[in-house]
């Protein structure tokens, strides 16, 4: 309160605000700084590959530098590669979302990727190397550093080297050092690397430790869940700072074709009845929108009822098939059933579940009072805070024994929600929140795959009494066979005992 | 039954289970139950008999066809013992299995198909030549021929005196004919102690009588012997047995025959007596005595239970003993010297029933 204290504002940029909030996007700790580093470049490649349908293939190395708690990463992959004049801007200029369409990718904005870079260049203060192609019969190689306080990327050693490219290599190879802590990230790591070789049966992956283990997960299908397509938000998912983008960025000069040609499944109909509901004439310039009435326009928006529900053509389900095929290869269970629900929303955000259980074989039994669940959210597995996702509650909720399934069997659960917008509950991105639609196309999709398991373990039940049943018989009726015939006076042979068997599998 | 018409029926037993497998399906075999619920006492025969519940033994019950191959085989065994005019015992044919792979648990479960053979078939084990171990003896002026295949014996005669420690009850003295008897009664002896005595104080002399060891239950080769002597002889028998539940329940098997032999007639003598020791005599003749333990006391009560028993004779045994809560031996009666239970005891109780 005293007369000498000065506010002071300044306006920092977006990659000064990363490097003040780092802990927000997981780089509070060594330990947690390694794993999220590795899992946003392995992301940004993936993403790289399959938004432009090539089969990923992607090698990950983790050296040791020599000094302390020092690594260098360096992530390759065969995706589409960048185009030399985005080089600079896409890995050293922290940029906020520009995108008003919506697809389903792993990250929204490639953020991770350069906050990766952003967190090696802060804890080591060295650079990042970068080299892309693009098909082409040349590729690029540069270094650079981030400007942190002007968020403009610094070229070093000349800037953009232009390689010759025989092979038509396409791709990015990404390097540079961070701090951080292998042997505790360690188990996270490899966990990390395993779930995600079974959502992505189609994908080359290769690790090699800072111990020099080299893991490989390799595909075992060549087909790609279909490319999602690009479309406009939903009006039921929009907020009053969007709407104003929007406008800043249109070049309709009426409200009402503003309304139909930037939103989802809106034509002029409904624009119509929504701007008659926000008191907004229908041929004012949205340039003229007073705030008041953007709020209106929002608050009409999230009340109307009569809106068709969210096409799903812009998510990428990887589909039962694919899924099947993932958790077989890795996990060799001697039962596995996967399910995709119909696409379904919640507040104008299309998502669909897909959910598999797997069981027997090398599927191991949980330990006492865990499940063995494994989430994915676009892709990507979630790892961390199991026991507070809906889906554990789901799982939890379930009456298995209705299944004759316990939760003691072998079994694993899988549950993959693909969205627009993926329902985190925090920050963390680490586990999807209590939403009612969600938990109810989870709750349906694994009770499908309980009942085709259910089935399976009643025939095996039948298979197995009926194959002992066959044993005891094949030992004994021979030598009934033998032993009255020989009273009988009669040839043995002419009894058939395996066609008395047969009677038995009829 | 005559050797031939027994290996008529063991053959057409086998050719049953052949004929249905030879159709493809799964043989059975329908035999008389044999559990308690399907055994009466006939008050008429006094004996034990098997009702006319019947169960099937099929192959394609998974509980039920190893023992249904168990007995496929122990028909083929008694077969080849006919055929080979071979005797054989209850513990040879559960040794002899495991040479044709035929598994058996221990012997009472090869005892139990052999009864389910003599069940099917209607024919007692002894007509297939196959008898239990024999302890069983007999002493006394009797003599019999020998049917008995082997050359060696047939046709020759023995008296049953004629050797000091008693001849042995077995398949040879089962078939012999009787030539000739100088007895008037018959004893049965539950301990082998007082059989020796008996023999030793000249009892089968001094009392005229054919002495029999039944080595206590007497098994059916001797309660069939037993019955030949009391119907073909027309001999009174009289039998002497410990002081106990158990040694009374000798009496009343060879009396009134077992539920275990329930399937199989004719093994009983109904007009036999049990003689003693009697619970009543242990007061009586301040026999020394034990406590009886608690299997003694679980006998006594399920003997209680028994129709038999329900005879006021029985019961009244049943009641003394029950109140006694004790028992004696034979053997008790040596505490007034050796010769006692001969000069006094055997005298006693034979004059009861003159």
């Amino acid at each position: 309160m005293s007369k000498d204290v000065r506010e002071v504002y300044e306006a920092i940029s977006p990659a000064d605000f990363f490097y003040r909030n780092r802990e927000i996007a997981g780089f509070d700790n060594p330990v947690r700084a390694t794993y999220t580093i590795v899992r946003e470049l392995v992301e940004n490649s993936l993403d790289a590959c399959e938004t432009h349908g090539i089969l990923p293939s992607v090698y990950v190395s983790l050296t040791e530098t020599g000094r302390a708690g020092v690594y260098r990463i360096r992530v390759e992959d065969n995706g589409c590669g960048v185009p030399k004049e985005y080089i600079p801007s896409a890995f050293g200029q922290i940029l906020f979302g520009s995108k008003y369409v919506l697809r389903q990718t792993r990250g929204m904005f490639g953020l991770g990727g350069k906050m990766a870079i952003l967190y090696g260049q802060i804890t080591t203060h060295s650079s990042v190397k970068i080299i892309s192609g693009t098909g082409g019969p040349v590729k690029y190689q540069c270094e650079l550093m981030i400007d942190i306080q002007s968020n403009k990327p610094i070229l070093l050693r000349g800037g953009i080297k232009t390689l010759p490219n025989p092979l038509y290599w396409h791709g990015t190879i990404v390097e540079f050092e961070f701090e951080g802590d292998y042997s505790r990230s360690k188990g996270r790591i490899l966990d990390y690397f395993r779930q995600t070789a079974i959502i992505l049966p189609y994908a080359n992956i290769s690790f090699i430790t800072p111990e020099g283990i080299y893991y490989r997960f390799l595909r075992v299908t060549d087909k790609l869940p279909k490319i999602p397509k690009e479309v406009l938000p939903h009006p039921k998912g929009v907020d009053v700072e969007l709407i104003k983008r929007l406008v800043k960025r249109t070049r309709s000069d009426r409200m009402v074709d503003f309304i139909s040609y930037n939103f989802h499944r809106v034509g002029r109909k409904t624009a119509l009845a929504l701007l008659k509901r926000a008191k907004i004439d229908p041929n004012k310039d949205p340039k003229e929108l007073t705030s008041d009435e953007i709020v209106k326009l929002v608050n009409a928006m999230k009340r109307y009822d009569n809106f068709l529900p969210p096409d799903a053509s812009c998510l990428s389900p990887i589909g039962p098939e694919l899924l099947v095929k993932g958790i077989e290869k890795e996990l060799k269970p001697e039962f596995v059933y996967a399910v995709q629900r119909k696409p379904s929303s919640y507040s104008g955000h299309p998502f669909i579940v897909e959910a598999a259980i797997a069981y027997g074989g090398g599927v191991q039994p949980p330990k006492p009072g865990e499940i063995n669940l494994y989430r994915y959210a676009n892709k990507i597995p979630l790892l961390y805070d199991t026991a507070s996702d809906v889906s554990f509650k789901v799982i939890k909720s379930i009456k298995w024994s209705r299944y004759r399934i316990d939760l003691e069997m072998p079994i694993a659960f899988f549950v993959h929600i693909v969205s627009t917008k993926v329902p985190y509950k925090t920050v963390g991105k680490e586990f999807i929140a209590d939403i009612p639609e969600v938990a109810y196309e989870i709750e349906w999709a694994l009770k499908t795959c309980a009942r085709k398991l259910k089935s399976y373990l009643m025939s095996k039940i039948r298979r197995i009494a009926i194959e002992r049943r066959v044993n005891v018989l094949e030992k004994y009726l021979p030598k009934i066979a033998q032993f009255s015939s020989e009273l009988a006076g009669k040839n043995p042979s002419s009894i058939d005992v395996e066609k008395i068997i047969g009677r038995l599998r009829r | 039954m005559r050797r031939e018409d027994v290996l008529a029926r063991l053959r057409e037993f086998g050719l049953s289970l052949y004929e249905q497998m030879s159709r493809g399906e799964f043989p059975r075999v329908k035999l008389r139950s044999r559990t308690l619920k399907n055994i009466v006492y006939d008050v008429e025969s006094k004996q034990f008999v098997i009702g006319d519940k019947t169960v099937v033994r099929s192959a394609a019950n998974l509980r039920q066809i190893k023992s249904l191959t168990q007995l496929i085989w122990v028909a083929y065994f008694a077969y080849n013992s006919i055929k080979a005019n071979q005797p054989t015992t209850l513990r040879d044919l559960y040794y002899n299995a495991e040479a044709f792979g035929i598994e058996f648990e221990d012997q009472s479960e090869s005892n139990e198909i052999v009864s389910d053979l003599e069940t099917v078939l209607g024919i007692p084990r002894e007509d297939f030549m196959i008898y239990p171990e024999e302890r069983s003896a007999i002493f006394g002026d009797l003599v019999v021929e020998y049917t008995h295949p082997d050359p060696d014996y047939y046709g020759k005669r023995i008296n049953l005196s004629s050797h000091p420690d008693g001849v042995m009850i077995g398949p040879a003295l089962l078939s012999a004919e009787f030539v000739e008897c100088n007895a008037d009664k018959v004893i049965a002896i539950e301990t082998g102690g007082l059989f020796t005595r008996f023999i030793a104080e000249k009892v089968h002399r001094r009392f005229n009588a054919i002495l029999i060891h039944t080595a206590g239950q007497a098994p059916r080769s001797t309660r069939r012997f037993i019955r030949r002597l009391n119907m073909e002889l027309g001999l009174p028998v009289y039998i002497l047995t410990d002081a106990d539940p158990w040694g009374m329940h000798i009496a009343m098997v060879i009396i009134s025959g077992s539920a275990n032999a329930a399937h199989i007639t004719d093994l009983n003598t109904p007009d036999a007596k049990w003689i003693g020791v009697w619970a009543t005599d242990i007061t009586k003749y301040k026999l020394p005595t034990e406590p009886m333990d608690e299997r003694d006391i679980a006998r006594l009560e399920a003997l209680r239970r028994d129709p038999r028993y329900k005879d006021p004779f029985w019961s009244r045994e049943i009641d003394e003993f029950n109140r006694l809560k004790r028992k004696a031996e034979q053997q008790s009666f040596s505490r007034y010297g050796l010769s006692y239970v001969v000069d006094k005891y055997l005298p006693d109780k034979l004059a009861l029933f003159k």
